[in-house]
């Protein structure tokens, strides 16, 4: 007698609970009867085509409950029990779907239920379509986001259902659209062509699908019957066509405008030690692969000892991979690459060498294979600004990263004392020495800046591609590209150039493939050089052949 | 002089022992181990996904050993590190076969990496396993390949995607990784789309170069492409390249249901690392896939998980099994049973004696060696990437299916004999 008074209040609670939760998201006032068994037996055990049926059935009775079993569904929480029963397990629980009992123990065995993508894709217009009747706007609009070139005939009713209530135009007008895909199948020509006409407003790449397939002819038959509806399509595609082309172009400048800021990371660093200094450092790739590393040496400790805060182990990260490269650009430069400096070939190999033992260094302690670096939350999807065009977080964040880094490192050379120093050494050292300026250090502080900052691009790095001892050899042919196009000695070449290089690239990697791209961008840089040794920037005065 | 009378009687003594080496008929038999050649990238771009191969195959080499070894001898691994150089492969290779003597090699994954190995195993007679799917238009008596010809991968995965379960697709992108095994599988399957009845303008072929990592522009055109009508997308990047592709495709939104991807390099092992809830529902079509129920499967992971923690393996904290290291571990006990078949090591004999030997694979089918044509009998599943990285299987065959390494969709094939050339007839 105990156990099921014991049992009942939680169970009568949560039917409560649902029934609060259903009335909030639907029309008040109405009550609606739980899915019958037979639909979810379809839904759970039957074939697709079985399922995909069952899931009209939902649409088609409009009923909360369904969604509810839907969602679950493709969350995976639906299991069957030996091709008989169909069970909801949440939380190591299992509840009978079609009587809602609890089943205690849960039972052993309990299949998942496989779906594919055409299961998947109805199961998520289903879903879409059965809340756009929710109460929430955000739910509502990204429901009619997901709907577009996803609706089918058995959604109309819902559709209609659904534009009488919509008071929000935006909504209103994906609704329309919407609804207006789908009339394209209707047998009335007037539909069809009030349809089309209506499609032109969309903004879309799936509305072009559907206008395209009307244009189509199959052998001798136009796919669209009706000469009048096809020209009034054909306007509409243009139409369409035109609004996608704009999100094309924002999509090429944005990648371009990405690949920029990296390959501007990448050289900045080099730019100082470089440009400035005069060292040709064929360890800058190494210094880079080392940020990546000190990135992932920070990630590892605040996924061990810091989980709570694992999203902004980044936030630590950055100013670790700056100090770690620092510190071992400032070794080199004291240990090997002082006594080398105005003997540039020497420099050159010994410089290479120091990469090679940085590159096999790594491998002996972290294993040649890759590294895991792990995107925070925050940096993992995208921002939709048109409906052809997601900007990805991480690369929007890279961007800003390096707009700071770059702002850094100008206010660095010329705010600082530092930077006069760098400025002056480089100018003329023997001046500045007469000065009363200790060269020797600047050159080490010198090199310290420019290794952190290939540190702080091996950061960036991590986030957007992959981690490992070679790292550093992809982008040292990059770097020094940059570097002696935008002209050796200072900055604004060097940004200049990266910015340039991304977008040209991209501009031709979309035209010719990314491996053609690649050969024409570095047979441009071998001609422009030879016409233009000195740059893109060169320095004027005095000081420009020391 | 002490020193210099030390070093000429070492010389010597080197000397002799190395002609009495040499001397010796079969290398094999002068030995107390039975030297086996262990021949991956554990560094560079492929190194993602060779490591597990090279693991695998000595996982394979200690059970083998804890049972007494082949024909009463202990293997020996040789294990060297090619390092994703294709010319370096060849040096390995000729390093392998004539100076450590190995009666066998297991290794190889990109295609240019055996052809680069191939003539040096043909001129000095050795024997190669090659345990991963490639593009077929091969033929040598001295490979055995263990992974899956065109017609047990890439072409029912793409009759697959034109069925109405898998989507019906009508346009193709057909993305790769620039060197032979994408371009001559693009090749076979745009023969086999254009007899289809798919139309050229249907058709998007695309290559990046090795270690590609920007794929900010093909997810683009692949979107754009896909406005075109019903889209699929058939991948045949290799290598690391795949996460930063992965990594896009969820970031760009780009959904399997809208453009599913199916790719034929990616398995449990390369989408490590990347957040696959994003690519839910894309897919893979292989011979083997962890998820798969059998006993044998069961028992092989099982054995895997526990040999990753013995050996501190990377990653043994999230074990995983995938196909090329299934294939792997199916290559080297066919050639242990052909050697105790053969009762040598000798090449000639136990290629001989590999036709028609069959194991119990862990994907749960018998798998056997074709009796002429150097390949195993596989069967074929398409799987769809789970939340967790693991695949769900939604279509395979029967039971297995034939390799056809002549692709019957490339001209002048239907010439070419199912069986290599120049192979010793051994009388039964």
């Amino acid at each position: 007698m105990r156990t099921p008074l014991y049992r009942l209040p939680p169970l009568f609670l949560r039917i409560a609970m649902m029934a609060v939760l259903a009335s909030a998201l639907w029309l008040p006032g109405v009550t609606r009867a739980a899915l019958p068994a037979s639909v979810i037996e379809k839904l759970a055990l039957g074939e697709t085509e079985d399922k995909i049926a069952a899931v009209g059935e939902v649409v088609a009775a409009a009923d909360p409950e369904g969604l509810n079993f839907l969602l679950l569904l493709l969350d995976g929480k639906v299991q069957t029990v030996a091709n008989k029963q169909a069970i909801i397990v949440r939380d190591g629980k299992a509840v009978d779907a079609v009587t809602g009992k609890d089943i205690a123990p849960p039972p052993e065995g309990a299949e998942d239920i496989i779906l594919n993508n055409r299961l998947r894709r109805e199961i998520e217009a289903a879903i879409a379509a059965l809340k756009l009747v929710s109460a929430d706007r955000t739910a509502r609009l990204a429901a009619a986001k997901a709907l577009e070139g996803g609706a089918d005939e058995g959604m109309l009713p819902i559709l209609a259902k659904a534009l009488e209530k919509e008071s929000d135009p935006e909504i209103k007008a994906l609704l329309l659209i919407i609804q207006a895909s789908v009339q394209l199948k209707s047998s009335d020509a007037a539909v069809r062509l009030s349809a089309v006409k209506a499609l032109a407003g969309s903004s879309s790449s799936s509305t072009k699908t559907v206008l395209l397939a009307i244009l189509e002819k199959k052998g001798d038959e136009w796919a669209e019957p009706d000469a009048a509806v096809r020209a009034e399509a054909q306007i509409s595609l243009e139409a369409v066509e035109r609004r996608l082309v704009t999100g094309q172009r924002i999509g090429q400048v944005f990648s371009g405008a990405s690949l920029g800021s990296i390959l501007l990371l990448a050289a900045l660093g080099l730019a100082i030690t470089y440009g400035l200094m005069g060292v040709i450092n064929m360890a800058h790739g190494e210094l880079i692969m080392i940020g990546a590393y000190t990135t992932y040496m920070v990630q590892n400790l605040f996924r061990a000892h810091a989980p709570g805060a694992f999203n902004w182990y980044l936030l630590a990260a950055v100013p670790m991979a700056f100090i770690v490269s620092a510190l071992v650009g400032m070794v080199l430069e004291r240990v090997v690459i002082r006594f080398l400096y105005g003997r540039p070939l020497e420099t050159l190999l010994a410089t290479w060498g120091i990469s090679l033992m940085l590159i096999q260094g790594v491998r002996t302690l972290f294993g040649a294979q890759n590294v895991q670096v792990e995107n925070p939350v925050w940096m993992s999807g995208g921002v939709e600004l048109l409906s052809n065009v997601v900007l990805p977080y991480s690369r929007i964040v890279i961007i800003g990263f390096s707009g700071v880094v770059l702002l850094l490192v100008w206010l660095a050379l010329t705010r600082t004392r530092l930077g006069l120093f760098v400025r002056g050494v480089t100018q003329n050292r023997a001046i500045a020495s007469c000065m009363g300026v200790h060269t020797a250090r600047v050159d080490t502080w010198c090199f310290g800046l420019g290794s952190g900052i290939a540190g702080l691009a091996g950061c960036a790095l991590s986030q957007i591609g992959n981690v490992g001892p070679d790292l550093g050899q992809s982008y040292i042919v990059d770097s020094f590209m940059v570097v002696v196009l935008g002209g050796v000695g200072q900055l604004a070449g060097t940004v200049y150039a990266a910015l340039g290089l991304g977008v040209v690239n991209k501009f031709l990697e979309g035209w010719a493939g990314a491996v053609i791209a690649k050969i024409i961008v570095l047979v441009f840089i071998i001609i422009f050089i030879q016409k233009r040794p000195q740059g893109l920037f060169a320095l004027k005065g005095r000081f420009a052949d020391a | 002089m002490k020193r210099r009378h030390f070093l000429k009687s070492f010389t010597v003594g080197a000397a002799v022992a190395s002609a009495l080496s040499l001397g010796a008929l079969q290398p094999a038999y002068g030995q107390s181990t039975i030297k086996v050649g262990v021949l991956h990238s554990l560094s560079g771009t492929m190194a993602i996904s060779e490591t597990v191969l090279k693991d695998v195959t000595l996982m394979a080499i200690d059970e083998i050993n804890a049972k007494g070894g082949v024909l009463g001898k202990k293997l020996e691994a040789v294990v060297v590190d090619p390092a994703s150089n294709w010319p370096l492969f060849a040096e390995k290779a000729r390093q392998l076969l004539s100076q450590d003597k190995v009666a066998v090699t297991f290794g190889c994954w990109t295609s240019v990496s055996r052809k680069s190995v191939l003539p040096v195993f043909e001129e000095l007679n050795g024997l190669l396993f090659y345990p991963v799917q490639y593009e077929g238009e091969e033929l040598s008596k001295n490979v055995f390949y263990t992974g899956a010809a065109p017609n047990q991968q890439a072409i029912p995965a793409v009759e697959y995607l034109m069925s109405k379960e898998g989507g019906a697709a009508k346009r193709w992108v057909l993305l790769g990784t620039d060197y032979v095994y994408p371009r001559t599988t693009n090749k076979i399957l745009r023969a086999f789309l254009k007899s289809k009845g798919v139309a050229d303008k249907d058709i998007d072929e695309k290559y990046t170069p090795f270690g590609h990592s920007d794929y900010q522009t093909i997810v683009a055109d692949v979107k754009k492409f896909a406005a075109g009508g019903k889209t699929a997308v058939v991948s045949t990047i290799n290598g690391d390249s795949n996460v930063p592709f992965y990594k896009e495709l969820g970031n760009q939104g780009l959904k399997a249901t809208d453009v599913p991807v199916v790719a034929f390099s990616v398995g449990e092992e390369e989408l490590r690392g990347v957040d696959t809830k994003p690519l839910v529902g894309h897919l893979a079509a292989w011979n083997y896939f962890m998820s798969i129920k059998s006993p044998a499967n069961d028992e092989f992971t099982k054995k895997w998980a526990a040999y990753a923690k013995a050996k501190k393996l990377p990653g043994a904290d999230k074990p995983l099994t995938n196909d090329p290291m299934e294939a792997a571990y199916i290559g080297i006990y066919m050639w242990k049973q052909a050697v105790e078949k053969a009762k040598t090591t000798d090449v000639d004999k136990v290629i001989a004696a590999m036709a028609g030997q069959t194991f119990k694979a862990p994907s749960g089918i018998t798998s056997k060696m074709d009796e002429k044509n150097h390949h195993l009998h596989k069967a074929v599943f398409i799987g769809e990437v789970k939340a967790d990285g693991q695949f769900n299987v939604v279509w395979k065959t029967k039971g297995p299916v034939k390799a056809q390494p002549w692709s019957p969709f490339i001209a002048g094939n239907d010439k070419k004999k199912d069986e290599p050339d120049g192979k010793t007839v051994i009388a039964k």
